[in-house]
């Protein structure tokens, strides 16, 4: 049985024909939209290598069927930079060394982005590791991305009491 | 994954006559169910797609003072929801401490409390289950089971519930509102769970294409928000299931315990009210000696289901330590790391 559905990811609307409802964000990410960004590592929901926005918000691509999203606003990795200019976090986690290996990165990313628009961590470092742990990393470079989210969230509300001020 | 046919009602009704066939399973976020469905455990014929049903998602104040949940609220949003943060500190502490941002943001309130056991013996195909194959036997009676139950098990399943939400809702007298085929009515979450006793593969009193609409928290709960903790050992400081989980909430008066609510998590097949250790404490003071005495009520039926033993102590400090921390008062805000007993500051009780 076929099904339908139509997506917005990384701000362009995509017509979707599904041919198996089993298919989830992340392998029709993958697969069938060839962004191959978002990364598939326990595909069981425990690692946050897969994690995107889905309405602003971060979930497990994994874990989440692509037939019950439609008419969903997707964004992935391939969709936070604006052209050659990386975003923030994404220049954050280079200069503060977020990563070694580069796997579970884009899935850190989004989080941390998912993190931010939800605005409960502030630049509590604390509140940044909690906030940030379901995303695994093997490498073990957590020093790296919590500051590196320090960074990046200290900007914004420096950038923001300037707007005040 | 086994295929299955998916079917997208419009309505509550269409949603129930869908569900009501042998082999369909509801879905919500499928947090839970995907991950089962991915190993084999839940095979579902036909998955009825709850998440676009219209007029679950709201979070209302009933004229009785009650407060309704939909039971598609998502945990994330519930537990950021200041007013009901405000009013249920305990509760919004609970979701807080399970699982991970990314899940809290996709998973359900209907859902969390449905969701499965994560005993290891239930999620391997190859291990007997009598929960997953009734009859089949249970693997974890000789195997690793120091994470298992020490309250109400049975021989044929030691298996606990895994839900933190769970834990204070039962502690509040929170209720159920469910429709079924026979149309909707109301029951008492503690009521919701089953123990396991010969029927392990029977986890709940839903009959067959009952769906889970809403969650109630009665006009009472909210008089225990400035005394009200949950705290939570797990075997890692985030994003782990509880060994042991207790949720304590007190009202006082005059420097004496006029109402206790104890309930506790990760030790039985369903989230542990602790009437008992309750009563004990109706008209005393609010010290640790009179907790201590109350959590030995609260413990005093349980006994080991393998090498757990541990637990039974565990719980009963943990017990003393939530009652001790509500009685210190509700903090402003929630802790860095919710429910957690430890810190990452050397000799600080981050949690106090």
């Amino acid at each position: 049985m076929n099904h339908s559905i139509s997506l917005t990811v990384n701000g362009v609307r995509r017509e979707i024909a599904l041919h198996d409802p089993r298919v989830t964000l992340l392998d029709l990410l993958r697969e069938q939209l060839d962004l191959t960004g978002t990364k598939k590592g326990c595909d069981r929901g425990q690692c946050g290598a897969c994690t995107i926005l889905v309405d602003g918000r971060r979930i497990n691509s994994c874990l989440a069927l692509a037939v019950s999203h439609d008419g969903a606003d997707i964004t992935t990795i391939e969709g936070v930079a604006r052209g050659d200019e990386l975003h923030p976090l994404q220049a954050a986690f280079i200069a503060h060394d977020g990563f070694q290996c580069g796997f579970c990165t884009p899935g850190q990313i989004m989080s941390a982005l998912g993190l931010i628009n939800e605005g409960q961590a502030g630049c509590d470092a604390e509140r940044i590791r909690e906030g940030m742990s379901g995303n695994l990393c093997r490498c073990g470079a957590y020093d790296g991305i919590t500051e590196a989210v320090l960074e990046v969230q200290q900007t914004l509300a420096a950038d923001k009491e300037r707007r005040v001020a | 994954m086994k295929s299955f046919d998916y079917v997208k009602p419009a309505s509550i009704a269409e949603a129930i006559a869908a569900a009501v066939a042998p082999g369909a399973a509801y879905l919500a976020a499928g947090t839970n169910l995907l991950d089962l469905m991915k190993g084999g455990v839940s095979r579902p014929d036909r998955l009825v797609d709850v998440t676009h049903l219209p007029g679950l998602d709201a979070v209302e104040r009933l004229s009785d003072g009650a407060l309704r949940i939909g039971a598609l609220v998502r945990n994330a949003d519930l537990a950021h929801d200041a007013a009901f943060a405000r009013d249920y500190p305990a509760v919004a502490e609970a979701l807080l401490s399970g699982a991970s941002a990314q899940l809290r943001n996709a998973a359900t309130v209907g859902g969390n409390l449905l969701q499965r056991t994560r005993c290891a013996y239930f999620y391997d195909v190859a291990s007997a289950c009598n929960k997953r194959v009734a009859g089949s036997g249970c693997d974890a009676r000789g195997g690793d089971n120091d994470m298992h139950a020490v309250l109400g098990w049975s021989e044929g399943c030691i298996a606990t519930h895994p839900s933190d939400f769970c834990v204070p809702l039962v502690a509040l007298d929170a209720t159920v509102e469910v429709e079924g085929k026979n149309g909707r009515r109301e029951l008492r979450l503690e009521d919701l769970h089953r123990l396991p006793g010969t029927t392990p593969e029977q986890e709940t009193v839903l009959e067959p294409g009952d769906l889970i609409v809403a969650l109630r928290l009665p006009a009472a709960a909210r008089g225990f928000a400035s005394h009200a903790r949950y705290l939570k050992v797990r075997e890692r400081t985030s994003y782990a299931f509880a060994v042991v989980s207790a949720a304590a909430h007190l009202t006082l008066a005059n420097g004496r315990i006029a109402q206790a609510r104890i309930a506790l998590g990760g030790v039985a097949a369903k989230p542990w009210r602790a009437r008992e250790a309750e009563a004990a404490l109706a008209g005393q003071e609010a010290t640790t000696q009179n907790f201590r005495r109350a959590a030995d009520v609260a413990l005093a039926a349980a006994r080991p289901s393998g090498d757990n033993a541990f637990k039974i102590e565990l719980a009963r400090r943990i017990v003393v330590r939530a009652l001790n921390l509500a009685a210190a008062g509700t903090p402003e805000r929630i802790a860095a790391l919710p429910a957690s007993p430890f810190s990452i500051h050397p000799g600080a009780l981050h949690d106090a």
